[in-house]
């Protein structure tokens, strides 16, 4: 009896040992699957091969190992212009740097004010206020965006021929300003802080600004990180609203999205630029992905929570 | 259903509360006037005497400031590129040739010696919403100002003082925080989403069309009615041949591919969610870095990536060359015309799983976490095998608590936007139509107003796109109980 037991046991084992070697293989071929377009061009970004009249290769190339590498791609990125402006990377990087830091700021206080309303405080037209925003998020973004255009380009905010660099003002106040309507995630957050604590506080005459400040706050710091996390890598991600508002012929003020994507289709495509585009890729990669990798905790967090609130 | 039972009776109540509303606001209009002090009388036309009346004088001159700005700004019409605001945008709004309110310009003016620059109708039309705004906010304002005259004097009936500045300030931080909280959102939210929105809907019911107008040798369009939406049946006006044959086509794919989309990447994102969350998997931390990788990574770097790498010269063609399973480039994202549009639509469906399905992935491990493992438990006990145990328990449980996020993500599918525009651009294209074979109604929008300046045939695709994604989510979303039970959560 024990023996038939024993072998039940162990072809039970054999089965979950096949079973977990099945997903080991299956999850390794899924993550090669989905890791070799970022690795291809992380590799492209390092190609430095030549034709044999000495020009440089810099076009999409068919086989996937480079046969020489080098730093070419990224020296010339820092030291070539590109339509018409001089270093004009490292000028979009500058102008996206700034974009993020003042998205990040004005973005996370709005969300976090609305959503801190709409969770703890009781007021008449709580109800409708949801309701509007859920409706307004139903437009397609792209029917405003083009509104938004007209309506910055007529106070002088983008496409000024006098003051060109307000456009980057423009793409703030675009980024930011809708930011307070996409407050659902954080407010399901506060809804989880139990209310008997902001009660008790008032109890004790605080002020709703107090409670605010004073708890809500303090326990909504992976809310604020996660926020934060995300309206500092929307204007490095965002490649199409940065495109309508700046304009095309406004290449000194550009996010380095649209910079990048010039670079393989813009106004003058110079299909000779690939790898230098692939090496933008890696400039521009590496630090959110630092960022991302860093605040995983944080992302979960709110993605999961995101889930639930939709 | 029983929610519905529910919500009946709740709905007629708000019904009926609405006209109560309305009309107690007249009775009260009434009331107040009659009833109230000297200073509650003036304050119905000059805004803050009440508050003067009662000495409140810093909160009457702010009211008074902002009747008198409004006012002057509605009187003395300050123009801005040549456009005026105020009652002139009011009458402009008509954009009425005949009666001269818009002209073409570039006649010469005897009086400075210059050409006259012509109008601008989409400024017209923005500062004419714009005004209207204002005059909304001018009768805000009013009743703001007359309610807390009346507070004031109520204030005094029962021998209180009324409220200082300093308190009503301080008022601000505490019971009226949130008017302090939303103010900033609020004024946003209608400059930069409601404004554009509306505007962008108005345009709808207009001729403006760049080709169009460029055809007439004029600068300025009209208001045309309900022709723009039957030009999709009709196929009447400029890019009318082109709407009446690719609407549908376009529509069918876009709601092909939300559906596809949104489901291949919530059951793949479950299932490799359960493949590393198995039981004795080691290196679980790893394989989710590494598709969170690939989220962290910026959508167009991983985008444009993918499509160079199967692109015409791209290494994946040439993988498939050297093995002998093709000999001529395949066009897999239909970027050459004449591709094929079937291999594009599965092609994109394929990358968009390999963009969404990390996403899934994170969000649905937690909840697969949270499940109750006693169901687990008395499944297996009952002898259950592992895939019934997903269909009957695992599945259930997520979808029931994923509701809210499938129908966002839905759509979040019919306007996504990036996905198609980096991958494919919309092709394979069709010689004479905007619209290609891969060609969502948001690309088709984008294509037909940015690049051929159409801009009310976009406002009607937009204004389609906007019933077909507010239909689905009203449906859904009004029954689910995240939506009824929303404040039980409080």
């Amino acid at each position: 009896m024990s023996t038939t037991k024993k072998k039940k046991v162990r072809s039970q084992s054999r089965a979950r040992k096949v079973s977990l070697g099945a997903t080991y293989t299956v999850l390794i071929v899924l993550g090669i699957i989905w890791l070799v377009p970022l690795i291809w061009i992380v590799l492209s970004a390092f190609r430095c091969e030549y034709h044999e009249d000495g020009t440089f290769i810099g076009t999409v190339s068919s086989n996937f190992f480079p046969r020489q590498i080098g730093f070419k791609n990224f020296k010339d990125l820092f030291t070539e212009s590109y339509y018409g402006v001089p270093y004009a990377f490292p000028k979009w990087m500058l102008n996206t740097l700034i974009i993020a830091v003042i998205d990040c700021v004005i973005s996370t206080f709005l969300v976090l004010s609305v959503a801190y309303c709409m969770s703890k405080l009781k007021f008449k037209l709580r109800k409708t206020f949801m309701n509007v925003t859920m409706i307004l998020g139903l437009f397609p973004g792209f029917m405003s965006m083009i509104a938004i255009y007209f309506l910055l380009k007529s106070i002088g905010l983008t496409g000024n021929p006098q003051h060109p660099e307000y456009s980057v003002i423009g793409l703030v106040l675009a980024y930011s300003a809708g930011a307070g309507l996409g407050f659902q995630i954080a407010k399901g957050f506060f809804d989880v802080i139990p209310n008997a604590l902001v009660e008790s506080a008032k109890l004790d005459g605080c002020t709703n600004f107090k409670i605010f400040r004073r708890i809500i706050l303090p326990l909504a710091k992976p809310i604020i990180i996660y926020q934060a996390l995300m309206s500092f890598t929307g204007p490095w991600m965002d490649f199409i609203f940065a495109k309508v508002i700046i304009g095309a012929d406004n290449a000194r003020y550009w996010t380095v999205s649209v910079g990048l994507y010039s670079m393989l289709f813009g106004t003058h495509p110079d299909t000779n630029l690939f790898t230098q585009f692939a090496a933008g890729c890696v400039i521009v990669a590496i630090p959110i992905v630092t960022l991302f990798m860093f605040l995983q905790q944080y992302y979960v967090e709110g993605v999961t929570a995101g889930a639930v609130k939709g | 259903m029983a929610s519905k039972k529910k919500a009946a009776p709740k709905d007629k109540a708000n019904r009926v509360s609405v006209f109560e509303r309305i009309g107690k606001a007249f009775s009260d209009f009434g009331k107040r006037f009659v009833d109230g002090s000297l200073g509650t009388k003036l304050s119905h036309f000059i805004f803050g005497a009440g508050n003067i009346y009662h000495k409140q004088y810093i909160k009457g001159l702010l009211f008074f400031l902002l009747q008198a700005g409004i006012l002057v700004l509605m009187i003395a019409c300050p123009t801005i590129n040549g456009t005026p605001y105020g009652w002139k945008a009011l009458r402009n709004l008509s954009l009425s040739q005949e009666k001269g309110y818009v002209s073409e310009g570039g006649d010469f003016d005897p009086e400075t010696g210059d050409f006259t620059v012509g109008s601008d109708c989409k400024l017209i039309i923005l500062f004419g919403f714009v005004t209207i705004a204002m005059i909304i906010i001018y009768f805000l304002i009013w009743n703001m100002n007359i309610k807390s005259s009346v507070k004031a004097d109520n204030d005094k009936k029962i021998g209180k003082k009324p409220a200082t500045f300093r308190e009503d300030l301080a008022e601000l931080l505490d019971g009226k925080f949130h008017v302090l909280m939303l103010t900033p959102t609020c004024i946003a939210a209608a400059v930069f989403t409601i404004l554009p929105t509306v505007f962008m809907i108005a345009l709808a019911f207009t001729s403006y069309n760049s080709q169009d107008m460029n055809d007439l040798g004029t600068n300025l369009f009209r208001w045309n009615g309900l022709q723009n939406f039957r030009a999709v049946f009709t196929g009447e006006g400029s890019l009318g041949f082109e709407i009446k044959n690719r609407f549908l086509p376009v529509l069918g794919w876009t709601f092909i591919w939300a559906i596809l989309a949104t489901f291949t990447c919530y059951f793949g994102g479950i299932i490799l969610a359960l493949l590393i969350n198995k039981k004795g998997l080691r290196g679980k931390k790893i394989f989710r870095t590494v598709f969170i990788f690939t989220i962290a990574v910026p959508q167009f770097i991983s985008l444009l990536a993918v499509r160079n790498l199967l692109g015409e010269y791209g290494p994946f063609n040439q993988m498939l060359k050297n093995m002998g399973v093709i000999t001529e480039s395949v066009g897999f994202l239909g970027l050459r015309p004449g591709d094929s549009e079937i291999l594009a639509k599965v092609m994109v469906i394929i990358v968009n799983m390999w963009v969404g399905i990390p996403y899934t992935m994170l969000m649905t491990s937690g909840i697969l976490m949270n499940i109750p493992t006693d169901l687990y438990e008395a499944a297996r006990v009952d002898g259950a095998s592992t895939v019934k145990m997903f269909f009957k328990i695992t599945l259930p449980y997520v979808i029931f608590i994923t509701t809210p996020y499938l129908i966002s993500s839905f759509v979040g599918n019919i306007n996504s936007f990036n996905t198609i525009f980096l991958l494919t651009g919309g092709g394979p294209t069709y010689t004479g139509y905007q619209a290609g074979g891969t060609d969502l109604l948001v690309t088709w929008l984008y294509k037909v107003t940015i690049d051929q300046g159409s801009y009310n045939t976009g406002a009607v695709i937009g204004i389609f796109t906007f019933i077909i994604t507010a239909t689905i989510t009203l449906v859904t979303y009004r029954r689910s109980k995240a939506y009824n039970e929303e404040d039980t959560f409080q």
